[in-house]
């Protein structure tokens, strides 16, 4: 039923949260995570800021999703990491829907809580707008 | 080929270009009045300097997408040219400017860019957001609540409005309702209109009237050097940065030529030096502009809109223009860096420190740059000239191992005999160049010496662990090749 999981992804402690429910499901159903990390226009600006070239760039946003990465190897779960660019919310979605999942997992809170104030929350958008099931995890 | 890409370029994404180039332009129009103001010249010098640039990058630049008009970065360094000088000079120092650009470009002089460390950029963005807010706090003298009460209603539309909203940049509705409040409720305040004239005309081109002597080279070339240098610094970030939201290439040559076109056309038609604008241009991606429409729409539809809307524009309150400008400002700050500050190694946060606290006390962000890239190199000398070097008794205390870990140069090696004892009971020494690379006639001179010095002792020395390249570079010279035995 859950054979292609979408994990939304920002290497924060919250989305390691949301990895292991991807990982149960994925457990149960024998699927397949790919993990998704999308770059908004803030994030790419500080990264090319604090980086030499391009390679290094790529290099860090790995790096950050290495904790998460990790523990999905470990499972033994086929996985592939996408990094996309735009703004969370309607990547995810646009991407979950036009890919045809079974199901997106994603964390209630990233990285930032002024952002959520702000901008209101991700996973809200992606619960309201993707197709498939959506799981939120708290 | 190259008709496919110029098509690609251009008309690759016309729809999303054309919104996005409108969203850029009515977003452009406070920033190029408040940078024109904190330069010291009528609001029209940014507002013809932003269409001009923004035309003409859209043409000549090597970054599709990108967004270039008036900027903080160059208004903050005309000041004192404006304030001395006046408006024709500071005509002149764009032209030049533009010129210096141009040559930069054809040198290739963007390769340049990785001299200039990180910590150094990360400082000069950091500085640019401080002058950027200092510039907005004479605004507040002698003004009552009334402007602190517009300035705060500025700042809660332009950051809450996008939880409803983000169709319409919330910095324009911002000046829009604030505006219509101070107008409709006939308030008292400074408006754009006091700060100067604005005509509602397109620019023409005219030379900048000043004395084409020596001496008037002599005021404005450091203008214009600090100009194309800090220009093309955040020019090229900001490429740098589209280059990764679109996950595309750029041509940084074409661009340097560019930023110098749009400069000279911007002078011949009364605007100031400009450059690239990070925000704008994030803005513009953000809003599905890619390609080259994008930029010339921005600047097209700019200017329309003074012509057109003018007599509106000198009403804005100056209240609202500080407002985008704290916001621009707190944008516009690298906050990663002060989160981050204990994680970061103890000379790179010195290096950026030492950037910000010296453009904002000259005020002057190619002096912070300067600065940092020269307390950058000093580290990084003494970081490279520092040679460790360890031992080990082998063979029942016959022989030593010195292992020498580093790089061996003229600047390292003057320390480097107090390492070892040549007075030693050993009868053999080896050194040990696993982790050591020799660079120079000096490296080679420093071993001989130390060489003669345990064999005056009688203590037999060899070498171990050189890599290729020092080891060609040792029997080119000589010295050591003999006593090696190679």
């Amino acid at each position: 039923m859950f054979q292609q999981i979408l994990l939304a992804t920002d290497g924060s402690e919250h989305s390691i949260r949301s990895t292991k429910q991807a990982i149960e499901l994925a457990k149960k159903f024998s699927g397949t995570i790919e993990l998704i990390y999308v770059i908004d226009g803030q994030t790419a600006k500080s990264d090319v800021l604090h980086a030499a070239d391009k390679f290094e760039v790529e290099q860090k946003r790995l790096e950050k999703l290495k904790a998460v990465e990790d523990i999905v190897r470990t499972a033994g779960i086929k996985y592939k990491i996408t990094i996309l660019h735009g703004e969370p919310g309607p990547t995810i979605v646009a991407y979950a829907n036009e890919q045809a999942f079974d199901c997106v997992v994603i964390g209630s809170r990233g990285l930032n809580n002024l952002q959520t104030f702000i901008l209101g929350s991700v996973s809200h958008k992606v619960a309201k707008r993707v197709n498939c099931p959506v799981l939120i995890v708290k | 080929m190259k008709v496919a890409q110029w098509k690609q370029e251009w008309f690759g994404n016309v729809k999303g270009d054309v919104l996005a180039g409108i969203v850029v332009a009515l977003a452009l129009i406070p920033e190029a009045i408040a940078f024109s103001i904190i330069a010291g010249v009528d609001p029209m010098v940014g507002l013809y300097a932003s269409f001009c640039i923004a035309v003409v990058i859209a043409f000549v630049g090597g970054r599709p997408g990108m967004i270039s008009a008036a900027t903080g970065a160059m208004a903050l360094l005309m000041v004192d040219l404006v304030a001395e000088h006046g408006l024709q000079y500071l005509f002149a120092a764009t032209i030049l400017t533009g010129m210096i650009q141009i040559i930069f470009g054809i040198c290739k002089l963007a390769k340049a860019m990785k001299f200039v460390p990180r910590s150094v950029m990360v400082g000069f963005v950091n500085a640019l957001a401080i002058l950027i807010f200092t510039a907005q706090l004479p605004h507040f003298k002698g003004e009552g609540w009334i402007m602190y009460a517009l300035v705060g209603l500025t700042l809660a539309i332009i950051y809450l409005l996008p939880r409803i909203t983000t169709a319409v940049p919330s910095a324009l509705v911002a000046i829009v309702v604030v505006t219509a409040i101070v107008v409709l409720g006939d308030i008292q305040v400074g408006t754009v209109g006091d700060m100067g004239a604005l005509t509602q005309q397109l620019p023409v081109f005219l030379l900048p009237s000043i004395p084409f002597t020596w001496e008037t080279l002599m005021i404005i070339f450091p203008y214009a050097f600090a100009l194309a240098i800090v220009g093309l610094l955040e020019s090229l970030l900001t490429s740098n940065i589209v280059d990764d939201m679109t996950d595309t290439e750029s041509n940084k040559h074409r661009e340097s030529r560019g930023q110098g076109i749009g400069n000279i056309i911007a002078g011949c038609f009364g605007g100031m030096a400009g450059c690239a604008m990070i925000g704008q241009s994030v803005i513009n991606v953000k809003s599905g502009g890619r390609g080259r429409l994008s930029t010339l729409v921005a600047g097209i539809f700019l200017m329309f809109l003074i012509i057109v809307l003018g007599g509106l524009v000198v009403q804005i309150p100056m209240a609202a223009l500080v407002g985008v400008m704290i916001m621009v400002s707190i944008g516009t700050f690298d906050w990663s860096s002060i989160r981050n500050i204990n994680r970061l190694p103890r000379t790179d946060a010195a290096v950026m420190l030492v950037t910000v606290a010296v453009v904002v006390y000259t005020h002057d962000l190619s002096k912070g740059v300067f600065a940092g890239v020269l307390l950058s190199a000093i580290f990084f000398a003494a970081k490279i000239s520092r040679v460790k070097v360890t031992n080990e008794l082998v063979n029942q205390g016959q022989k030593r191992i010195y292992y020498l870990e580093g790089q061996l140069f003229f600047a390292s090696i003057s320390d480097l005999p107090v390492n070892f004892y040549f007075m030693d009971q050993v009868t053999e020494v080896e050194i040990n160049l696993e982790k050591a690379h020799l660079w120079d006639d000096s490296a080679i001179g420093a071993l001989d010496k130390i060489e003669m010095k345990f064999e005056q002792n009688q203590i037999a020395v060899s070498y171990s662990g050189l890599n290729a390249d020092s080891q060609q570079l040792m029997q080119r010279i000589g010295g050591i090749s003999k006593a090696s035995g190679h």
